[in-house]
């Protein structure tokens, strides 16, 4: 459902937030978690523990407007309820050529301080144009 | 004396996905336009190869004698182009203006399925309004 969203949502956040291309996937990366949530969530979020290549990092919310006044039942102890999120954000990643992996580290709804996504950069898939297969 | 003869967009794979046309020269028939716009795609994905420096990102503006072709590539691939009269003013404006309406009448229809022909009555009822506000403050002037 998520990855449905994001590959509408990403065009929506180009047209109304005026960005150019992003640089290197740490851009990307601050971009979505500030001008990206805000837009569309209204709160910010914070990028941190980026690991060596520069492929992975964490995105921090301290505030997530999805799940207040949501409370998990018994039954459902094991449900990532946030997960549309990170498909909005594979989907809308992969929209601009980036395969990426995106998963819950931390959810207060299942106990932690705080809500963290990890993002990762799979591969950079630019458009290519088939000119050479004749070869 | 219109100043836009007609707008299209196409999708990443080079399929036109909506034809406009204002003027009433250069009127297309389906089949003709189909095969604009992809020739359009490829001439834009063959100049980006072309370019001397690299990073390019095709074809912005082709002038000719009689009409002006502007061009607008988003990052997710869509492309907006308008031929209008040579000289026409702030048709960068007015193609950022489509991709917005294009963000929020098409995108958000849940019936519109992506990459596949815009039949969006809103879009239709909101681009004709845009196109409209840009006539009279060209007219204006």
């Amino acid at each position: 459902m998520g990855y449905n969203i994001g590959i509408r949502l990403i065009d929506e956040f180009l047209a109304k937030s005026n960005v150019s291309r992003c640089v290197d996937f740490k851009e990307t990366a601050e971009m979505i978690a500030k001008v990206g949530f805000k837009m569309f969530l209204g709160v910010t979020a914070s990028v941190m523990n980026w690991d060596a290549d520069g492929t992975c990092c964490s995105i921090v919310l301290e505030d997530n407007p999805l799940v207040d006044f949501v409370e998990l039942p018994d039954t459902c102890q094991g449900l990532y309820y946030c997960n549309i999120l990170s498909g909005v954000i594979r989907g809308a990643l992969e929209m601009v050529a980036m395969k990426t992996e995106v998963t819950w580290i931390r959810d207060m709804l299942r106990g932690d301080d705080a809500y963290e996504l990890q993002v990762k950069l799979l591969k950079q898939v630019p458009e290519e144009y088939p000119y050479k297969d004749d070869e | 004396m219109a100043a836009i003869y007609s707008l299209y967009i196409i999708n990443k794979s080079g399929g036109l996905i909506f034809y406009k046309d204002y003027g009433s020269k250069g009127r297309m028939d389906t089949n003709d336009s189909l095969r604009v716009a992809s020739l359009w795609h490829s001439m834009h994905a063959i100049s980006q190869q072309l370019s001397p420096t690299t990073g390019c990102s095709g074809i912005e503006l082709l002038e000719a004698d009689t009409f002006d072709l502007h061009c607008f590539q988003s990052l997710t691939g869509t492309k907006f182009f308008v031929v209008c009269e040579p000289g026409t003013q702030h048709m960068e404006a007015l193609l950022k203006v489509v991709y917005e309406l294009y963000t929020d009448y098409v995108l958000k229809n849940p019936f519109y399925e992506m990459e596949m022909p815009i039949r969006c009555e809103l879009f239709d009822i909101n681009l004709t309004q845009a196109v409209q506000k840009d006539r009279v403050v060209l007219l204006g002037r």
